[in-house]
């Protein structure tokens, strides 16, 4: 499925990124593909939903074309590299965020971001694109969570790593509009009770775990109040090892990683993976990913642009499409 | 030093024990003053200070993490205790003389140069996430239970050296003595060797302790929220490192004073050394 939706949604993309010169009605075609495009509305920013649940509904049509503004394309961007934009992610690139396969040698792994695979590669190559970059263009720098956010000249000119917006956050870099509203999801054992639980009181008992430093970690926190100390771990698979080891009975992390968790680390014979439920939208708002730039980045107004750009040529529902839509659905917590 | 410099204020002639105060202050002005200056004024202060020394993220940190630092303050407290006496077990098994004890020797050599040359990460990972998954009956998964382990044999080996190290600064003509007045080769060691070894190298085990409390934070890897691993959660929620800061003072306030402490053990030892034997 990949292979085929793949060329024809750069080949979009580029027609967009084309006819933004002249100004005449763009015909991109963002291929349908047999799986369900699944789109999201249009708008941007923090109120933006995926509505996990639709299924069926017809393939966006990107003709409706604005394109970036004249200070936002390529040869007025002031990126770190003249003509070239640094894009940072975090080392491994997990799915289902980033795809493909790290070729021998290559300090990437997991998943590897320059093969346009993954639906944040996908999401930050149409970003380059609506940007007038081409892939050759893009240079990829694997980017710790922490060093995104330490002060001082960033090693990109923007990251993305499954970043979720706060206002706090926001005070020390700067981030974007929407790329991804994401919701939060518990994955546990078949094997254990928890897996049976359709509340979010009834998991205030048991011992539960997170990547730390993550929404995740403080969906515990204040969403479940558990009676138990939760664990932080530093990585998604030393979460995983904890979970197959018994040693915390469920991991909350946002839907699409858990259905990576439950299809890819949890398949073994006694450690079979199951999506207990996800977790409602929280009180204080829809939770959503961010592009992250420097604090005052003359970039950040134009990454803005080009997301709207591609929400509203119905590229991003087209990436959606390939990557995440298959991973939207899940039971709700009550 | 602290000694020499006493000695120097107060046994020289005023004037120029005066003089030399009046130096010191003047050159510690300066120096820091420059230094102050030269760091505030660099570029990118603001935004270093924001991000690392924020007050008001210290602040509200600070009681959390402060929580937190109890499980490393339980965690080097009940470690010290067995790495003590596994390490003078260690450290007295390849004291050993003789032929017969050449296993022992063996036993305690291959652990030392294991456990010390190992990184102390993946002793943590390998007890931490290794046993649990065995699925033994019986064994318990508790991670803070095996990162205890892992620092304890870690550490252990470190502290072996140590105590190997004061007891091969004994003089065997001690050992000598000690036999031909008819005590057996346990016997000197236990009331001859062995006192003298330890009251020697009380400065450099109590240097491995302050290691071994920073190196709590390893139980972090295990998904244990101790102080470090607080601050890691909050700092990541804030984009901002003061938290570490914070998780620094806490550190700091366990460490310094064993620092001077030390120095006064080592300072005292100078004197009685000086006084000569008899002073004991």
């Amino acid at each position: 499925m990949t292979g085929r939706l793949r060329p024809a949604l750069l080949a979009a993309i580029a027609t967009l990124a084309m006819v933004g010169c002249s100004s005449g009605p763009a015909t991109p075609t963002p291929s349908p593909s047999s799986s369900n495009p699944n789109p999201s509305p249009t708008a941007t920013g923090p109120g933006a939903s995926q509505s996990p649940s639709a299924t069926g509904t017809p393939t966006p049509s990107a003709s409706s074309t604005g394109l970036v503004s004249s200070e936002c394309q390529k040869a007025n961007l002031a990126t770190k590299t003249d003509g070239r934009l640094t894009i940072g992610t975090d080392n491994p690139a997990y799915p289902p965020w980033w795809g493909g396969t790290p070729p021998n040698g290559s300090d990437w792994s997991l998943g590897f971001p320059p093969s346009g695979q993954g639906f944040e590669s996908a999401i930050a190559g149409a970003v380059a694109t609506a940007l007038g970059y081409t892939s050759d263009e893009i240079d990829w720098t694997p980017v710790a969570f922490k060093q995104s956010y330490a002060p001082g000249p960033k090693p990109f000119d923007f990251y993305l790593a499954q970043v979720s917006y706060s206002a706090k956050r926001a005070q020390a870099v700067d981030m974007s509009d929407s790329y991804y509203d994401v919701n939060q999801a518990l994955v546990a054992l078949t094997s254990n009770p928890i897996a049976s639980v359709t509340t979010v009181a009834g998991l205030k008992d048991f011992k539960l775990g997170a990547p730390v430093g993550t929404t995740s970690y403080d969906t515990i926190t204040n969403v479940i109040q558990p009676s138990q100390d939760p664990s932080a771990f530093n990585d998604q698979n030393e979460a995983v090892k904890a979970l197959k080891n018994g040693q915390i009975d469920g991991i909350v992390v946002d839907l699409p990683s858990a259905f990576y968790m439950r299809d890819a680390q949890l398949t073994g014979k006694n450690t079979t993976g199951v999506i207990v439920g996800q977790f409602p939208t929280p009180a204080t708002g829809q939770e959503y990913f961010s592009l992250v730039l420097k604090k005052g980045s003359s970039l950040t107004s134009c990454v803005n642009e080009a997301i709207a750009l591609i929400r509203s040529t119905g590229v991003w529902q087209s990436i959606y499409a390939e990557w995440l839509a298959d991973k939207a659905s899940a039971p709700a917590f009550q | 030093m602290n000694g020499r410099r006493g000695s120097h204020l107060f046994g020289g002639v005023q004037d120029s024990a005066a003089k030399s105060v009046g130096v010191a202050a003047l050159s510690t002005v300066v120096v820091f003053a420059v230094l102050g200056y030269l760091i505030v004024n660099t570029p990118g202060w603001t935004e270093f200070q924001q991000g690392f020394f924020d007050s008001g993220e210290f602040s509200r940190s600070l009681p959390s993490i402060g929580a937190a630092f109890l499980v490393n303050i339980k965690l080097f407290l009940l470690a010290e205790v067995f790495i003590l006496v596994l390490a003078l077990l260690l450290a007295v098994m390849r004291s050993l003389d003789g032929p017969v004890f050449l296993p022992f020797r063996i036993i305690s050599v291959v652990y030392t140069d294991f456990f010390r040359g190992v990184p102390g990460i993946l002793i943590v990972y390998v007890l931490g996430f290794g046993i649990p998954s065995l699925q033994i009956p019986g064994v318990t998964i508790d991670p803070f239970f095996w990162a205890l382990v892992a620092l304890i044999l870690v550490y252990s080996a470190y502290v072996a050296e140590v105590y190997r190290a004061g007891i091969d600064s004994v003089h065997s003509s001690q050992n000598a003595a000690a036999r031909s007045l008819g005590l057996s080769r346990a016997q000197a060691l236990r009331y001859v060797v062995l006192p003298q070894a330890v009251r020697r190298v009380i400065p450099p085990l109590l240097n491995d302790f302050i290691g071994l409390q920073k190196d709590t934070a390893l139980v972090s890897f295990l998904g244990v929220v101790e102080a470090f691993q607080r601050a890691n959660i909050i700092s990541a929620g804030d984009f901002n490192f003061t938290p570490y800061a914070a998780t620094a003072v806490f550190f700091l306030i366990i460490t310094v004073p064993m620092a001077r402490f030390v120095d006064w053990l080592v300072a005292r030892d100078r004197r009685r050394q000086m006084a000569g034997a008899g002073a004991r």
